[in-house]
């Protein structure tokens, strides 16, 4: 499932009257809960970009599960920018067709992430079934919806968070937490391929006690639906980095190298750190942060760096085939 | 008369442009068929044996396979059954509404199968008007095996309706007349008669609807749940192979899926000629 929105569906009809004015076509692809993020993003752009330049830019951005979209670039989307929810998602694209170098987290600043966010619990309203902590969704009864982690990166980093947990409680220990994920799992009802997926199975279908979601996506939620739902915060989560990256050769095939560096950099601008954080993407900017602290709560978060030795590892002991995951639903276990 | 057209009379025929229509259907059935499914076949190659057989024999995807051609075969029992029935009652009787419900029949035809699989699953889930219904009874549909059912049988209805229809069509009532006059009764006739008629159109529809049912993607994700071993069907599976960029497992689950589905289909082939041969 992807669909392309146009954001720029005023810049374009702007650009039809305004004569003369170059017109720049940007593709970003990016992971399934960032349509508003970056339609805001999309439009605060194209009027500096235009203020500066005079030309029009116009950003369309494609969304859909982390690892589709990927495959998708790699089977020859076009992507100038790509925006996923994983570093380990665009390190596949970079391996895989060696569209942009094997170093890209390093050539932008801070993990090449301008904004991040971590996993919180979406319960309904009252909390009736008083879901505090992730030791909570392993009690019999409790449906928890979430993605599949093989499919969406929201639900991978959601997978490591309850990892963490149980590893970081007392007593905790890797065999511990895999019996801790695997009980978690075990009342997951649906696996819907994406996070826009899950959310819409657990407000629009009614379905499960909690959703295991992105912050950014819960607090969407609770905008969307006033008074039907809660956020819960964990004790603990993980530091979640959906990174962003130039696609080196495709913008090089499309001679737009100086427009969709603007871009990126402009992620870490003031300006777009507002949005960022407006639209629940806890943003690098400390000031800016502190601004807007009351919508993300200080817990403790695990990083996959320190906690997980990195995503090609975490990678390949949890989610390729045969791993962590997939011994979860191995029959006789 | 010459020798030629004594000797080969099937080569020769008495209609003109046999040459250019076979050439064409050559043309469009290696382009249109062929090349895509070669490619599919040739994909797996990429891996060793071995590691074609560890794809296809893992669990999880045996579990997949299970469900959907176990599913799909029984969704297409189901449709020919009522699809017989509904087929019946379009062609033998007259009622008011009646050009209404045939239009009908074509629905999930036309409808986009992501729209149905979303209907089923907000009909079905445990807070929709049929799956809050059933759940009074501890029945789930949506997001168990069943609701894959639902849904197979949902798309495959089309298939054998419209196979049967033009047949019963032009069965006439006078066999069954004079089965009665023969002293028949009525499920006598019905049996003994009627359905030994239909029995190639039966199966075709079946096959239709089996194979429609086991490629079936976009209305099944929405209402199956997706859990592995339990409710992800073979397709899906595929899906999030690709999605891993696993592209030569994705090809040979494929593969096997194709040989399977090539099986089942000659052997209800097999079958309709059996039956055709028999009448």
């Amino acid at each position: 499932m992807r669909r392309v929105f146009l954001f720029a569906a005023a810049a374009l009809a702007m650009a039809a009257t305004a004569a003369g004015a170059a017109e720049v076509k940007l593709l970003n692809v990016s992971y399934d809960p960032t349509r508003e993020l970056y339609k805001d993003l999309g439009a605060g752009f194209a009027k500096q970009w235009k203020a500066k330049t005079g030309d029009t830019v116009i950003l369309s951005t494609s969304n859909g599960g982390s690892g589709a979209q990927a495959r998708a670039v790699i089977d020859g989307l076009q992507a100038d920018v790509v925006t996923l929810a994983l570093a380990a998602d665009i390190d596949a694209i970079s391996a895989k067709a060696k569209l942009l170098p094997a170093d890209w987290q390093k050539r932008l600043p801070q993990n090449s992430t301008p904004y991040t966010s971590t996993i919180v619990f979406l319960v309904r309203k009252g909390n009736p079934k008083a879901i505090k902590d992730w030791s909570d969704l392993v009690k019999p009864g409790i449906q928890v919806v979430t993605p599949n982690p093989k499919t969406s990166g929201g639900a991978r980093w959601a997978y490591l968070a309850a990892w963490s947990f149980a590893q970081k409680s007392p007593g905790g220990n890797a065999d511990k937490a895999k019996a801790f994920v695997g009980g978690l799992y075990k009342n997951v009802p649906v696996l819907d391929s994406g996070a826009r997926g899950s959310t819409v199975t657990f407000t629009k279908r009614g379905l499960g006690d909690v959703l295991l979601s992105w912050e950014n996506e819960a607090h969407l939620a609770l905008k969307e639906a006033p008074g039907k739902y809660e956020i819960v915060y964990p004790s603990r989560s993980i530091l979640a980095e959906p990174p962003v990256a130039l696609v080196a050769k495709n913008i090089d095939r499309h001679n737009n190298r100086k427009v969709a560096e603007a871009f990126v950099n402009y992620l870490y601008s003031p300006e777009a750190q507002e949005i960022e954080a407006r639209d629940f993407y806890r943003p690098r900017n400390p000031a800016i942060l502190a601004k807007y602290k009351a919508n993300f709560p200080n817990i403790p978060l695990a990083t996959i760096d320190t906690d997980f030795g990195g995503w090609t590892k975490a990678q390949q002991t949890h989610f390729a085939d045969g791993g962590v995951f997939d011994q979860i639903y191995q029959p006789g276990r | 008369m010459t020798a030629a057209t004594i000797f080969s009379p099937s080569t020769r025929s008495r209609f003109p442009g046999f040459g250019l229509s076979l050439g064409f259907t050559l043309f469009y059935l290696t382009g249109i068929v062929l090349v895509p499914l070669l490619a599919l076949v040739l994909r797996p190659f990429s891996l060793h044996l071995e590691d074609f057989w560890t794809t296809i024999s893992a669990p999880r995807v045996l579990a997949a396979l299970r469900l959907s051609f176990g599913t799909a075969l029984a969704a297409a029992a189901i449709d020919s059954f009522f699809g017989f029935i509904v087929a019946w009652v379009l062609v033998r009787y007259r009622f008011p509404g009646k050009r209404l419900m045939d239009a009908l029949i074509d629905l999930p035809f036309a409808l986009p199968t992501a729209v149905a699989g979303i209907a089923l699953s907000t009909l079905y889930a445990p807070t929709g008007w049929v799956g809050s219904l059933l759940a009074d009874y501890g029945i789930k549909v949506a997001y168990t095996p069943w609701g894959v059912l639902v849904a197979m049988i949902f798309i495959g209805l089309p298939f054998t309706v419209r196979t049967l229809q033009p047949v019963l069509q032009d069965l006439g009532r006078d066999l069954e007349e004079a089965a009665a006059t023969l002293g028949a009764t009525r499920p006598q006739a019905i049996m003994r008669v009627v359905v030994p008629m239909m029995m190639p159109a039966l199966l075709t529809g079946a096959a239709l609807a089996f194979a429609r049912g086991v490629g079936e993607y976009g209305s099944i994700i929405f209402i199956a749940g997706n859990l592995p071993m339990k409710s992800e069907i073979a397709p899906l599976l595929i899906v999030t192979k690709l999605e891993q960029f696993d592209y030569a497992g994705a090809a040979s689950i494929g593969v096997v899926m194709l040989a399977a589905s090539f099986v089942l289909l000659l052997a209800l082939n097999g079958l309709q000629v059996w039956a055709a041969k028999r009448r």
